[in-house]
């Protein structure tokens, strides 16, 4: 049974991402201009070159060779040439990386922290000016832009206080204002999340039953409601992933911080479509793969999905 | 005390915050409309001799960089921020109501071919998938907002999806087809009245979602041209001079978190007003 599940869920994962992969291409079939003639624009390259870098690219092939190609080329992980720079588009992504990966790591610890304390809070205290305090923090997290909070944080906390530096980067201090504002905008959508998971098992006949028996209501609640409540919350912390890649673009343009987001802002602005499409694809890769991980993870804690549904 | 049991639900006019939300969008909402009796000069004109005034009397907004006045600026770009929030919405419910509501009534091959492809949507991380839209068509105001709309889009057909599930399953269609009514006709005169609720609610909550990443697109200078009174572009040009004139980037920005804020809260208040238990 349990083979079979995480055998159908990989399927699934690789039939999402082959569909995404495959809109991705047949968008940029569909864009007007010419690769060859954007890879050689700046050199002032004759007519003839252009149509020599053509045929080098494959574009003269037909329509099926080239997707062919591309999809090969993506199993070897080789996301293309780009258009600005004529470089490896894989090599420019994993240049920028670390310095995003970095902040959507501290990111997420804040904003799990941060979440699964408001939501478990607020759900335990239903309907109390407790749970309106934790709800509204949530609500103010979903709805704060981070582009505002972050520089809301630089006038307190660099400009008036001088306690951390506004902008690029450098050691660990440099790290804290992007993390606590991209921690934060993250937050709102776990709280309310977990609220949720945990009000359902609240009314769930197994809590009454537990507190029917007269176990006390700490028990109850961290032996019966969380274990059971915490499993469903984490696949839909894990959706929040594609929250987090957005929200890392634009907080690393409030900072002022290298990494992906500049690349892909930059790309844009030049048209430089392979790079876009390949952080793109990237990013649909690693969002695919937590998700996969989150939901087989949850097979494994919830044995219902484990035997009953798979 | 640990609250076991759950609360009777609200109706709109018994939720305070709900109203407020719903005030504040109503207040936005005509500022951007009256902007012209408002501030009549419009959004543009500079005075280099009034630059980076702090809010005080006849400017309660104070001024930027170029000696222009920061709540003309702010009432002009509501028409901006919020039509942008507008054109997004009707991409979105444009493409997403059509294609959750045929994939749920009518089931059948065209559900999960259909559903396959909202998927592969849903795949790509919402604001990338803005981003990449934005590249294709060119940066602008307009693919903007059309940018988004179609990124919110794949949510919005699961929602509308779900909700003509439910009601497919329903005594009352079931009655239709057996009366002989068409597929299209339980669509329209059926599903689609039913199904209203929590897709209005759901489209409260897309216009903020549409909001937030519309004008974090401007703010990354991928839509609005420069000096457009737009919220997020108006809010990026601040930054420059943040030190010495706050004001430039905070008020636009809590004008726009003031406006998602409401949308969340009002669908929010629709939810649990239209849930039917």
């Amino acid at each position: 049974m349990v083979a079979r599940y995480v055998g159908r869920r990989f399927a699934q994962a690789a039939f999402v991402l082959w569909l995404a992969v495959t809109l991705a291409f047949v968008a940029m079939q569909l864009t007007p201009g010419d690769p060859a003639q954007a890879l050689l624009a700046a050199s002032g390259a004759t007519s003839e070159e252009i149509a020599e870098r053509r045929a080098q690219l494959g574009l003269d092939d037909p329509l099926l060779v080239q997707y062919a190609h591309y999809l090969l080329d993506l199993v070897r992980g080789d996301l293309g040439r780009s258009w600005l720079h004529s470089r490896p588009v894989g090599r420019m992504i994993m240049e920028q990386l670390s310095p995003t990966a970095a902040l959507a790591v501290a990111a997420t610890a804040v904003g799990v922290l941060l979440g699964l304390a408001l939501g478990v809070l607020a759900a335990l205290r239903r309907s109390t000016w407790l749970d309106t305090a934790a709800t509204t923090v949530a609500v103010l997290g979903l709805s704060t832009p981070t582009y505002w909070s972050g520089i809301l944080a630089i006038l307190l906390f660099s400009l008036q206080l001088g306690w951390l530096p506004a902008a690029g980067e450098g050691d660990l201090r440099h790290l804290v204002l992007p993390a606590l504002v991209l921690g934060f905008a993250l937050s709102g959508s776990i709280a309310r999340l977990v609220r949720a998971c945990v009000v359902e098992v609240m009314e769930e006949p197994f809590v009454l039953a537990a507190r029917a028996r007269g176990l006390p209501s700490y028990r109850v609640i961290f032996v019966h409601v969380l274990r059971s409540a915490l499993a469903p919350a984490l696949t839909v912390i894990a959706l929040q992933f594609g929250f987090l890649l957005g929200g890392a673009v634009v907080t690393e343009s409030v900072f002022a911080r290298r990494g992906l987001g500049k690349l892909a802002v930059e790309a844009i602005l030049w048209r430089d479509l392979p790079v876009v499409r390949g952080v793109v694809v990237c990013g649909a890769l690693v969002y695919v793969l937590i998700n996969l991980a989150a939901d087989l993870l949850q097979a494994w804690l919830d044995p219902r999905l484990r035997d009953g549904l798979a | 005390m640990i609250r076991w049991a759950a609360p009777p639900r609200r109706s709109l006019v018994r939720q305070p915050a709900a109203l407020a939300a719903l005030g504040w969008l109503a207040l936005a909402g005509l500022g951007a409309a009256m902007a012209l009796s408002l501030a009549p000069a419009g959004p543009l004109v500079a005075d280099t001799a009034r630059a980076l005034l702090p809010p005080g009397l006849g400017r309660p907004l104070g001024t930027d960089l170029f000696g222009r006045d920061v709540l003309a600026r702010l009432l002009w770009g509501g028409r901006w921020t919020l039509g942008m929030g507008l054109v997004a919405l009707a991409v979105t419910v444009g493409l997403g109501l059509p294609t959750g509501l045929v994939a749920g009534t009518f089931g059948g091959w065209i559900d999960p071919v259909l559903m396959r492809l909202v998927d592969a949507l849903l795949a790509f991380p919402g604001l990338l998938l803005a981003m990449a839209v934005v590249a294709l068509l060119g940066p602008g105001m307009g693919s903007v907002a059309v940018a988004v709309g179609l990124a919110a889009a794949p949510a919005y057909a699961r929602v509308a999806r779900s909700a003509a599930l439910e009601v497919r399953a329903q005594p009352y269609v079931e009655a239709a087809r057996a009366v002989g009514c068409s597929e299209w006709r339980i669509l329209v005169r059926h599903v689609l009245p039913n199904a209203a609720a929590p897709l209005v609610a759901f489209a409260a909550t897309q216009l903020g979602w549409v909001l937030l990443n519309g004008a974090a697109l401007n703010f990354l200078g991928l839509g609005a041209r420069p000096g457009t009174p737009e919220w997020g572009a108006t809010l990026a040009e601040g930054r420059g001079y943040l030190r010495d004139a706050p004001w430039v980037s905070v008020f636009p920005g809590l004008a726009l978190t003031l406006t998602v804020l409401a949308a969340n809260l009002v669908g929010d208040g629709l939810q649990e007003a239209l849930r039917p238990w």
